[in-house]
């Protein structure tokens, strides 16, 4: 008996369409997306846009919210959310420029004591909303406005008044650790592809680009070890069950609030990296410094797939879903399209991704 | 006569100047199924957390494999062997089964000093153990949602039963499913039996515990009825002691014996 149903229920594994498969991937709402994306604008915008330099020039502001958004979906796949991530942005942008400027502290050191920072304070929030049981959204919303106004009060008592704290590019001028925040990577590779003809030069035989900005592939790298994570790590299983039933997780041994703790900590950490990058690439930082980014994250998150509700979602999707961000930021200047339509669109498609996980997840679990 | 995997010894248990359980005898042998029978306040509830270790009991004590043992926690009647699949399961519906079969317990592959799940064997596993069960999966990354009930109760029963335990308890595992489902979960119970697990059956269904059970033990106001052997004892019998006779028997003239 047991053969026969053993190769019965084999037959059927081959009945499974592909098309139902990819049906129950979280992220096939974002590709979806950047697919249609990509051919609007390949019909309304200027060619350049899909050049080397056009399209480098839309993935690094991608690349920066979305660092954040794969923190923040990872937190969202374990049931929780940040909404104090722009805000974290601010202040530890503030340690970091302050650490270097006011302390003097070398390079190194000043990025150490910024992630520590970033990780106490999500740790804080993490503890908050474990021992309290409030809903997180309550708990960051405070954390939401705490950080925004420590980070004016700082910047304040830094630099005696002023709002914007300057000079943080003399300070790590110079210094090896810097090349790996800031400027571009794989610089001698792309005068070699410009020498060999392969990409667009300047008339000097100076290549139009000169390397990839280290924003996107921090980027790329986080998608990746994020992905690993969810998809081949234990610890995925705990992220998704902690989302999914945080009762029945505990009940099967997950050490839901040390999972959620570490999650709270990550997305802190993702938001200190974003600071680093930009404050070093701006050479300055101020109290203005990821402004409203927590939702454009949570939105990202969502469109990659994420629910609301936690216990599903990818990493992958949100890489996507933030792609389609900068795609559309900075595509709509290569259009005769209002720039403005930006706003518009990024509230169509938050709903639409809403609608459209509500699907999936229905299709996913068979409710009806 | 073999010797009870767990042997519950005169169990009494008092919350403040609430008597829940008043010297309580239960044991459970290797490969059957006892059921535990008791309307609603009998304190099968309290009874069955005293056994998984969630209740300490005031007085009387818990042998396991003729040891006497204290729970301070579910973990320590986990490690003993107890395990508990509760009425509210312990499954994630949006997850596989795989990883839901394998969660808080996931089988690592070292490569490196890098240790990753390993989704292959993981998959196999579940997938054997759910034929054994009787049911084929069509593919071991489907969500627990998409399964039924009964479905549920038999993935989380092989679960316990694949991760080493001797005595299983089932909390009223057939109230909220339907006649095909109760059979399967009933039918499971027989399979997880035969491999000499010992089988705790909570139910108020007497025509459930009836089909499957090899002795029966009825609670009423926080004491024992007495415990019956198989062919000892008649559905009539079981049903009148735990409702506690009399009022029934008057109750089910007026309904004209359906009850």
């Amino acid at each position: 008996m047991s053969d026969l149903a053993v190769e019965s229920a084999d037959e059927r594994v081959k009945n499974v369409s592909l098309i139902s498969r990819l049906m129950k991937r979280p992220e096939l709402g974002a590709i979806a997306g950047l697919a249609l994306v990509t051919i609007f604008f390949l019909f309304t915008a200027d060619p350049k846009m899909f050049t080397l330099a056009g399209i480098l020039n839309f993935m690094t502001p991608a690349a920066q919210l979305g660092i954040l958004a794969i923190g923040a979906a990872l937190l969202m796949i374990g049931g929780e959310f940040d909404l104090s991530v722009g805000s974290m942005v601010a202040f530890t942008g503030l340690i970091f420029g302050a650490a270097m400027v006011t302390f003097d502290l070398p390079l190194y050191a000043a990025i150490i004591v910024t992630f520590i920072v970033a990780a106490a304070m999500g740790a804080i929030n993490g503890q908050i909303v474990i021992r309290t049981g409030l809903p997180s959204f309550i708990v960051t919303l405070a954390f939401l406005f705490i950080l925004r106004g420590l980070s004016l009060v700082g910047l304040k008592a830094a630099t005696g008044g002023s709002t914007q704290l300057r000079g943080i590019r003399a300070e790590f001028e110079g210094s090896w650790l810097a090349d790996f925040f800031s400027g571009e990577a794989f610089t001698p590779f792309f005068y070699w592809l410009a020498e060999a003809g392969w990409i667009d030069t300047f008339k000097s035989g100076k290549p139009k680009v000169d390397g990839i900005p280290v924003d996107i592939l921090w980027f790329v790298l986080l998608a990746l070890l994020a992905t690993w994570v969810l998809l081949r790590s234990p610890f995925g299983s705990w992220i998704f069950a902690a989302g999914g039933d945080s009762n029945a997780a505990s009940n099967s041994g997950v050490p839901v609030r040390k999972v959620k703790m570490y999650l709270f900590m990550f997305t802190a950490c993702c938001a200190a990296l974003v600071a680093i990058l930009t404050v070093m690439d701006a050479g300055s930082t101020d109290a203005r410094r990821g402004f409203q980014k927590e939702f454009e994250a949570i939105i990202a998150a969502v469109i990659g797939g994420c629910l609301l509700t936690g216990g599903y979602g990818s990493a992958i999707g949100a890489f996507f879903g933030s792609i389609i961000f900068g795609m559309v930021l900075i595509g709509l200047s290569y259009t005769n399209i209002d720039q403005d339509w930006y706003l518009v669109f990024l509230g169509s498609m938050l709903l639409i991704a809403v609608l459209f996980n509500n699907m999936i997840r229905k299709r996913v679990t068979g409710e009806r | 006569m073999t010797t009870p995997i767990v042997e519950m010894k005169n169990i009494e248990k008092h919350f403040g100047s609430v008597i829940a359980l008043a010297g309580v005898s239960f044991s459970v042998m290797p490969g059957e199924v006892h059921c535990l029978l008791g309307d609603n306040g009998a304190g099968k509830s309290t009874f069955i957390k005293t056994m998984s270790g969630v209740h300490k009991p005031s007085k009387g004590e818990i042998v396991v494999d003729g040891q006497k043992q204290v729970f301070e926690s579910p973990r320590d009647a986990m490690n003993a062997g107890i395990a508990t699949v509760h009425q509210d399961l312990a499954m994630i519906p949006l997850m596989s089964i795989t990883r839901n079969f394998w969660l808080g317990r996931e089988p690592v592959k070292k490569f490196g000093p890098i240790s990753y799940f390993d989704h292959k064997y993981a998959n196999e596993v579940t997938m054997e153990e759910m034929s054994k069960m009787g049911i084929n999966l069509r593919e071991p990354d489907q969500a627990v949602g998409t399964l039924s009930g009964g479905e549920r109760q038999t993935v989380a029963i092989s679960r316990a039963v694949y991760f080493g335990a001797k005595v299983l308890i089932l909390d009223e595992p057939t109230s909220a499913l339907g006649v095909r489902q109760t059979s399967n979960v009933l039918s499971t119970m027989d399979k997880v039996r035969k491999k000499g697990v010992g089988v705790v059956f909570i139910s108020h269904n007497v025509r459930h515990a009836m089909a499957v059970g090899d002795r029966f033990t009825v609670l009423n106001r926080g004491q024992t009825l007495g415990t019956a052997k198989k062919g000892e004892i008649t559905a009539e019998e079981l049903q009148d002691l735990m409702a506690g006779g009399q009022e029934l028997a008057s109750l089910e003239a007026s309904l004209g014996g359906t009850v």
